[in-house]
């Protein structure tokens, strides 16, 4: 790997969309092109990159296929971009491994919060033991969560689920990734236990749980927690 | 005057053309006829056929027997011959000839033999005949073989000289629409001696029967009559050629004649006559039966006689009627004599009669009442002998059902007698007779003509006994009262008579009413029956009211060629209903019980016809084996199939017609919506072309504020392009029925919750209050979809309020629904728009220019109502409006 500039991995069938984006990103990080999923297979592991831009809509392999076959292997973050909005198709992505997804179009800004937030996040795995964000503070291995200053006290259900979306920041967690994390495989169709709790557990650490400003609900894909 | 030559009469050329040209359609069909069994017309038609095929004809055996001659199996060796199909029959391998092999194999000219042959039940058609014909139909030229006893005219002629009843007989128009006939002739005596040498093939079952048959005399009179038949037909053709080429020639005037049929088992017979003296005047003939009011008291076996009489005569060639008349021998006479006169008939045939001389002088005779009436009209009385076994009437059971009606009328008697003895102190004795008088009225009009006549001798008798003097004897002092029996005897038999035959009149007119009051009641339902189910539902419930029957309609849907209509898409169809069904649709022929294909059927299957294509198929299914339908029933339905195709047909139409302007109409909406979208679309894209064309051009020489100005720009117009990409996304889906509500258990705060922070920043500087109530119910709805409603009407609270100006999302219950309301203090919506603003591309106009694209509020409705809730929109007292969702609350919640 070369030493400097992070590298980032623009797979995208369309030449113009490839364009584009080499051009906004290529000021900050060294990008480098493929135009199929063969192509993208080949260059995580020759190019090395810190970071891959995934469209799904690939015209060999499909991106959901990719991230699988990626994730056999390494962890490099994948944000997928694409134009389908359907939550299924969100869903099967998140699942497969993917760490965002943002849907076509996106403004350059949107991606890059999204590309900082995946480096971050993989520069400093499991490391970071207090999270902050706002008025939030989790410190995971004293288990002390508080809100503006005050410790509040969590059940371990809802405590485990603030852990995993902690560790997990900035990041989508379906549905299924929560319920399997806390609950164990037998639970993944529960969904109404996740959101009971999850709403127990707006009640105390959001200040108008109506507005929630920390556990955000990514609607018909799953929850995740908003970065500082 | 007219010395040119004489010119053909027009109308004569044309029916012989169009003959031609029918049957140059058809198949040509070769009868080779014999007088019996062994003169070699399998032979010869073999030979024929090999002639045809040396001339390189596709020659092909549908169906020979050789009855293993070897001269016959070396000539049938030479032909391709086709298989034949096995039908089982009581455990017994019957083959039969395979119509739809030779249909598919389609050869030029096939043989068939035997042409009387009848099918092993549960073939197509009963009989061979009729599979030929239709042969000749698909345009397959046919040769076949026949003998002259199978002639169903002369059926029982042959019965006559030979004493064998042959029972497989063929109309003999089939003999008169052949193109060719040839006669297959050998002496009796060459015949017999091949008989002797074994060269005759006898069917071992049937040997002394026919061993019988085959005597010189028998023999001899086949033969003659045989070649009378081929004579008569070289005569018409000879007639024809003449008429064509206007040859003049002693021509006789048009003949008709008409033949007068009575239930009773000799009607065939006089059928059969009748139409061989119509061949020999090569007349037109009709066959008339008189319906009498008597004849509502017939015995029902009675009736299918008629029935099957009329039956006989319409294959043998004759058009038949029925008539109506009233009980009186003269006014059945005079009813025959008008309908003679009215259809120029010159010849009429009846039946010896069969009743005593004394009876028909009492009662009179129809014959001698017609030789009386009929003036110019020729009377031809054919002798119809006793027949051996006539079937017994059911008298003793018919006494037995009157016998409570005999009764009555002696009751009546005893009531009148009482009666008189009550008035008898004021009233002299003879005025005493109107009261007998009335009881035998009363007998006449609700017993009968038994009971009545009854009444009337016994009245006499009661009169006599009770009331003349000398009392309680039926000796009389005074002669005068013998005048008054007799007048009471005879008024009372006369007025029983007027009265009787004024009820059964009145019963006849009755059913008569009935019948039209059937086709009118039909029709006027029809008229009124508005779609395909209603005009189904209406043709069903009459033929069932009616007739007692169970009525499917089959018509052509979709990719089956028919299906049986019914309300319920997946309801069986039985298999064989529907390919005798099919059969009838593309054939556009009657089918199943009562008819030539297939009869062993338990149903009747009626062409559905207008007059320009077959529509449907009705199919009539009786409760019970055994009963037939009437002359008069039949036509009845044949009436109904005809109203109902019509009325089909017209529906069909209609259909048609609302489809064409529901397409009209979507092209209109199409042309509105494409005008719209493309509007919509191409004005972003005005300005994102400009900005950025601007961009390039004078980037260099433009300062930051009109830099900033154009990028923000390009970037609204983008953003605005993609809002109105993904609303006709999202309409699509909804109106694709693409849409699918994946209902789970939601959060009413969650909901609310994540469609405000999906607005987060547009949000920014208003104040937003969000209401909802502790402990709510949870509701089952599409999340993402109810997030989208919510997204969109607060999108609308943004667009169309005032900056600064505050908004609320507020949640509540009401009766089984939770509500949820969007409010902000804007401008409010027109009264008149109130329903119509979530109509797609509707937008309320407003002075100041909003963009939109009129389809956020359409989706909303969509989403909503996929949900079962509703949507509306109210104007807020204060100003500003308020846009409400309700969805029901799940079940058990």
């Amino acid at each position: 790997m070369s030493e400097g500039k992070t590298r980032i991995l623009v797979v995208d069938d369309e030449r113009s969309i490839r364009r584009f984006l080499s051009a906004s990103l290529s000021g900050q990080y060294e990008v480098v092109q493929a135009a199929d999923g063969e192509e993208a297979l080949r260059a995580v592991a020759t190019e090395r990159p810190d970071l891959l831009i995934l469209d799904l809509g690939l015209p060999d392999i499909d991106g959901v296929e990719v991230t699988r076959r990626l994730r056999e292997w390494t962890q490099i973050p994948i944000i997928v971009v694409s134009v389908r909005e359907q939550e299924s198709d969100k869903i099967a992505a998140l699942d497969a491994g993917a760490d965002d997804y943002l849907t076509k179009p996106f403004g350059a800004g949107e991606l890059m919060a999204r590309i900082r937030v995946a480096l971050r996040r993989s520069a400093q795995p499991e490391s970071q033991v207090v999270f902050t964000s706002d008025d939030l503070t989790v410190d995971l291995t004293s288990r002390k969560v508080t809100v503006d200053g005050q410790e509040i006290s969590l059940t371990p259900t809802e405590y485990d689920i603030l852990r995993a979306l902690v560790q997990h920041a900035g990041k989508v967690l379906t549905h299924r990734q929560l319920l399997r994390t806390v609950w164990g495989m037998a639970y993944e169709d529960e969904n109404h236990i996740l959101r009971v709790n999850v709403s127990n557990l707006r009640r105390k650490v959001e200040k108008d749980p109506t507005r929630p400003q920390h556990v955000i609900t990514e609607p018909g894909v799953g929850y995740r927690l908003k970065m500082g | 005057m007219n010395t040119g030559p004489r010119r053909p009469d027009p109308d004569q050329l044309l029916a012989q053309v169009q003959a031609e040209e029918e049957t140059a359609r058809r198949g040509h069909l070769k009868i080779f006829l014999g007088y019996a069994a062994g003169v070699g017309k399998t032979y010869a038609m073999l030979e024929a056929a090999h002639q045809r095929k040396r001339e390189g004809l596709d020659v092909v055996i549908g169906y020979i027997e050789t009855h293993k001659r070897a001269e016959t199996e070396r000539l049938v060796a030479g032909l391709e011959t086709l298989p034949r199909k096995t039908i089982e029959y009581h455990n017994v391998n019957l083959t039969e000839m395979d119509v739809d092999i030779i249909l598919t194999r389609h050869p030029v000219l096939v043989l068939v033999d035997e042409l009387a042959h009848t099918n092993a039940p549960g073939s197509r058609h009963p009989k061979r005949y009729l599979d030929v014909e239709e042969l000749l139909n698909a345009g397959i030229d046919v040769y076949t073989t026949l003998n002259i006893q199978h002639l169903e005219s002369l059926n029982d002629v042959v019965a006559q000289i030979t004493g064998v009843m042959v029972h497989e007989t063929i109309p003999d128009r089939v003999i008169d629409e052949a193109s060719e006939l040839e006669l297959v002739d050998l002496p009796p005596e060459e015949l017999l001696d091949r008989l002797r040498e074994g060269k005759v093939y006898v069917p071992d079952q049937a040997g002394r029967a026919l061993q019988d048959f085959f005597r010189q005399g028998n023999l001899t009179a086949l033969r003659e009559m045989t070649m009378r038949r081929a004579a008569a037909r070289v005569d018409n053709q000879m007639r024809s050629y003449m008429e064509t080429r206007a040859i003049a020639g002693p021509w006789a005037a048009a003949e008709r004649l008409m033949v007068c049929i009575s239930p009773n088992p000799l009607g065939e017979r006089l059928i059969r006559s009748a139409r061989r003296l119509a061949d020999e005047l090569n007349a037109e003939w009709l066959a008339v039966y008189v319906e009498t009011p008597r004849d509502s008291t017939l015995p029902q076996q009675k009736r299918d006689m008629v029935a099957s009489s009329l039956l006989l005569a319409e294959e043998l060639g004759a058009r038949s009627y029925t008539l109506l008349s009233n009980g009186s021998m003269k006014a059945l006479a005079q009813t025959l004599v008008d309908f003679a006169r009215k259809n120029n008939v010159t010849k009429i045939v009846a039946g010896k009669p069969l009743r005593p001389a004394w009876y028909e002088r009492l009662r009179g005779s129809l014959v001698s009442y017609l030789i009386h009436m009929t003036g110019d009209i020729d009377i031809y009385v054919v002798p119809t002998s006793e027949p051996a076994h006539l079937p017994a009437e059911e008298n003793p059971l018919q006494i037995h059902s009157h016998l409570p009606r005999y009764i009555w009328s002696i009751l009546l008697v005893v009531v009148a007698t009482v009666l008189s003895s009550l008035l008898g102190r004021e009233i002299s004795p003879t005025n005493l007779v109107m009261v007998y008088l009335l009881a035998v009225v009363v007998a006449a009009v609700y017993l009968g003509r038994g009971p009545a006549i009854l009444a009337s001798f016994l009245g006499v008798l009661a009169f006599d006994f009770f009331f003349v003097p000398p009392r309680l004897t039926f000796s009389v002092s005074d002669t005068e009262y013998i005048l008054t029996f007799t007048g009471l005897f005879l008024v009372g038999i006369v007025i029983s008579a007027l009265t009787v035959q004024a009820r059964q009149q009145a019963d006849a007119a009755q059913r008569r009413e009935a019948d039209t009051a059937v086709l009118y009641a039909l029709s006027r339902d029809l008229a009124a029956a508005d779609g395909m189910r209603a005009v189904i539902k209406a043709i069903r419930t009459h033929i069932e009211a009616d007739f007692g029957r169970d009525v499917i309609v089959f018509l052509p849907e979709g990719n089956n060629i028919l299906r049986p209509y019914s309300d319920d898409p997946e309801a069986p169809s039985d298999e064989t209903e529907l390919s005798l069904a099919v059969w009838v649709y593309q054939h556009g022929e009657p089918a199943g019980r009562g008819t030539d294909t297939l009869p062993a059927a338990n149903a009747r299957y009626i062409p559905l016809k207008t007059s320009q294509r077959v529509i449907g198929v009705l199919c009539i299914k009786p409760p019970d084996e055994g009963q037939k339908l009437t002359p008069e029933q039949r036509r009845l339905v044949e009436a109904i199939a005809s109203q109902a195709a019509q009325a089909i047909e017209r529906v069909n139409l209609a259909d048609q017609a609302r489809q064409i302007k529901l397409l009209q109409a979507a092209e209109k909406l199409q042309n509105a919506l494409l005008n719209s979208i493309s509007h919509d679309l191409r004005t972003p894209l005005v300005s994102i072309t400009g900005a950025l064309t601007t961009l390039e051009e004078q980037g260099d020489s433009l300062d930051a504020a009109a830099h900033h100005s154009l990028v923000e720009t390009a970037r609204e117009e983008a953003d605005r392009l993609n809002r109105l990409v993904g609303n006709l996304l999202d309409m699509t889906r909804l109106e694709a029925g693409a849409l699918k509500v994946k209902s789970e258990t939601c959060d009413v705060e969650d909901v609310i919750g994540t469609a405000v922070g999906q607005m987060d920043e547009r949000l920014a500087g208003r104040n937003i209050q969000i209401h909802v109530p502790q402990g709510i119910q949870p509701i089952s709805v599409d999340f993402v979809l109810i997030v989208h409603v919510i997204h969109n009407l607060l999108d609308n609270a943004l667009k169309y309020s005032p900056a600064g100006s505050p908004l609320e999302v507020q949640a509540s219950v009401h009766s089984g629904e939770i509500y949820i309301e969007v409010l902000d203090r804007g401008v409010g919506i027109p009264e008149g728009d109130l329903e119509r603003i979530f109509d797609k591309f509707y937008r309320v106009q407003h002075p100041q220019q909003v963009t939109g694209t009129g389809l956020g509020l359409a989706i909303c409705k969509g989403i909503v109502e996929a949900h079962g809730g509703r949507i509306w929109a109210e104007n807020r007292v204060g100003g500003g409006s308020c846009f409400t969702i309700a969805l029901p609350i799940p079940e058990g919640k």
